[in-house]
């Protein structure tokens, strides 16, 4: 049993916890107790406000964070311990597409040096020649060309700038991809073409995704699961279309009424409560369930019991009270 | 129908180390009282520009070259800067994307939007100016508002943010309120509250607003009228429902199939628009768009097409509308 899931599961998290110690003896609960696995080749989506820790989830995940406690299991092997120089080997079957194109690709570097970079690290090149011609080709599948190579990072629109972190996140070989916001910055003509893209790599290399975004619509386009995160906390998880046609947690709910429908007659008609109030401080999370401030539902053992994260019908995770009653 | 504001073949350029940017070329359009006019475009489309062009908030580099922009029948451009001033946060406010940088950090909230009230109705006294600022919080549903007077800006998240830019918008009661992505940085249900928040303070107060977004899902929800733009240019403009329902320009159908729906078939991939958009320091000398166009002609490349009427107060810009248009694979031929 054990084996059988630790070969098809790509990723496992178990009761990953980050704390960050902040001044006055206090920690912000970026991470709390989460956990959740990905499928070889497929995809998971990460969604929740800012501030609910999906990026520090993520960044725990890939070990640019050291956890506080809980396990990351990659590819069968047990990484959260490992030190830096024992994780290197590893390093190469995971890389991170970031949101921000400008701040994560080096002003000072041409993009033959950037996307080349990874290959350095790893001392895969044996030669000058072989290492430009591996950068020529990575370019060459995500759009760009050779004459791009000796460009610097703002020579390049947004969209462009973005193929230049896929090309250097992909040049690897890498098996899973942490992709934190890769179009939230874009365009709205170009994140289609940065979204098919990451579609069409997944399909010819069988990549594995753990993909981050506020932009609810473009999660369940390319997820096969979705998780929803709030104050640190995995609230809700299941598979895609189930999540969306029924979501349980309160939290999902309004997240979902939110989004704006891209139809005006349908967003005429829409009579939705949405979610009320802001996210609470991690600082001094609410205590049991942390939505219960804003949850439209609370009773009083809201207020004090932590719900468990309870499989409430085959596949579909939840965590609330009134849901794990029925 | 009674317009509020009414932007006639406007031309606003920008002087850079690089040459002239020509943000907006010939931009015409009106916002009509009480009601919502959509602009919507990706960046570098125009659209803030435009906006910014009406408060004339262009800096040392940036210049209205031509055109007429009339609030309410009076020509804005030919006021000199005191004019203006009395114009902006008086008839004509604003409210900016990011609520982080556009509020001031050391001074408390109160004060800050006090601060509006003192520029535009000085008789009031302090007491006066603060029991209006309270009243203000309350309407943009900051809750507390008394204890919130002495607040400063990093007690709030962002959300609250932007509703104290929005009490600082309405306090001297525009007649017309330009909202440049105000929810782009929030979160979506944060969004949904400030949407709720415009849409019940419009019909409160009767104001007219010029909502300027990128995304479609916004102006779906808000707009009564949309004018898309690209390339410094209106592509189109139409009512909500017309556009939504039977798009007449290219680059409308290719944003409309560039974005995910949650009825979108997982199975089909997206249909980005290729390419990206012009350099508009060398705008092309024909469409815009056509370099990206899937349907472009020879003629797209030469000449700029001239605005057709599609139908009821609707018009685009584009050579497949020409009566001489081609009929196949023409995507508008059989809608005439």
């Amino acid at each position: 049993m054990a084996d059988s899931s630790s070969s098809q599961n790509l990723l496992e998290v178990k009761n990953l916890t980050k704390h960050f110690p902040v001044s006055g003896g206090k920690v912000v609960h970026a991470v709390d107790n989460v956990s959740f696995s990905i499928t070889r080749g497929k995809t998971l989506g990460l969604v929740g406000e800012s501030g609910c820790g999906k990026s520090s989830c993520a960044r725990t995940v890939i070990r640019i964070y050291d956890p506080t406690s809980g396990s990351i299991i990659l590819d069968g092997e047990d990484i959260t311990k490992l030190s830096q120089k024992q994780l290197l080997p590893h390093r190469r079957k995971m890389q991170m597409i970031f949101q921000d194109t400008y701040a994560s690709l080096n002003a000072r570097m041409t993009v033959q040096d950037i996307v080349a970079e990874p290959l350095r690290a790893h001392h895969i090149c044996k030669s000058k020649a072989e290492e430009r011609e591996m950068v020529a080709d990575m370019l060459c599948r995500v759009g760009l060309n050779q004459e791009h190579a000796g460009r610097y990072a703002h020579e390049f629109s947004g969209g462009q700038r973005q193929r230049v972190g896929i090309a250097r996140a992909l040049i690897l070989q890498p098996m899973l991809v942490i992709c934190d916001e890769p179009i939230s910055a874009l365009d709205v003509s170009i994140q289609a073409q940065v979204v098919n893209m990451l579609r069409t790599f997944q399909e010819e290399q069988g990549l594995t995704y753990l993909f981050i975004a506020h932009d609810l619509s473009m999660v369940r386009y390319v997820s096969d699961d979705v998780g929803v995160m709030y104050l640190g906390q995995l609230v809700e998880k299941c598979e895609t279309d189930e999540i969306y046609a029924h979501p349980l947690h309160p939290y999902t709910q309004g997240l979902l009424s939110s989004v704006p429908i891209p139809n005006p007659e349908l967003a005429r008609q829409k009579q939705t409560a949405g979610i009320a109030g802001d996210i609470p401080s991690p600082i001094a999370p609410p205590k049991g369930c942390r939505f219960h401030t804003r949850c439209p539902y609370a009773e009083s053992r809201c207020s004090e019991e932590t719900p468990a994260f309870r499989e409430a019908s085959p596949g579909h995770f939840v965590a609330c009270h009134r849901i794990n009653e029925e | 129908m009674e317009t509020i504001l009414q932007v006639r073949d406007l031309h606003t350029s920008f002087l850079t180390s690089n040459g002239e940017v020509q943000a907006v070329r010939g931009v015409s359009f009106d916002v009509e009282k009480g009601k919502t006019l959509g602009i919507v475009g990706e960046s570098g489309s125009g659209k803030s520009v435009t906006s910014l062009s009406i408060l004339q908030l262009l800096g040392s580099t940036g210049r209205i070259n031509s055109g007429s922009i009339k609030l309410d029948g009076e020509e804005l451009t030919t006021k000199n800067k005191k004019e203006m001033r009395r114009i902006r946060g008086g008839r004509i406010a604003m409210i900016f994307q990011d609520p982080m940088t556009s509020l001031n950090p050391l001074i408390p909230l109160g004060d800050q939007v006090g601060e509006m009230l003192w520029e535009h109705k000085k008789e009031m006294s302090k007491a006066e100016r603060d029991a209006k600022v309270v009243e203000l919080f309350r309407m943009v549903r900051i809750p507390e508002p008394e204890k919130r007077l002495k607040s400063y800006p990093h007690e709030f998240s962002g959300g609250m943010r932007q509703r104290v830019m929005i009490a600082m918008a309405l306090a001297c009661r525009p007649e017309l309120l330009i909202a440049d992505e105000p929810t782009t940085a929030l979160d979506v249900s944060i969004q949904d509250q400030i949407l709720k928040l415009m849409r019940s303070l419009q019909q409160e107060m009767g104001m007219s607003i010029m909502f300027i977004t990128h995304d479609l899902g916004v102006v779906a929800e808000l707009a009564d009228r949309v004018a898309v733009m690209y390339g410094g240019l209106i592509m189109e403009e139409a009512d909500i429902f017309d556009i939504f329902k039977d798009p007449r320009h290219p680059y409308t159908l290719g944003l409309l199939a560039s974005i995910p729906d949650m009825n979108q078939d997982k199975s089909k991939k997206l249909q980005p628009i290729p390419g990206s958009p012009p350099d508009m320091i060398r705008p092309p000398k024909g469409c815009p768009f056509a370099p990206r166009c899937p349907y472009a002609m020879r003629i797209c490349a030469d000449e700029l097409p001239p605005y057709v009427s599609t139908g009821e107060n609707r018009r685009s810009m584009c050579w497949l509308l020409d009566p001489e248009a081609p009929e196949t694979g023409n995507p508008f031929r059989n809608k005439k």
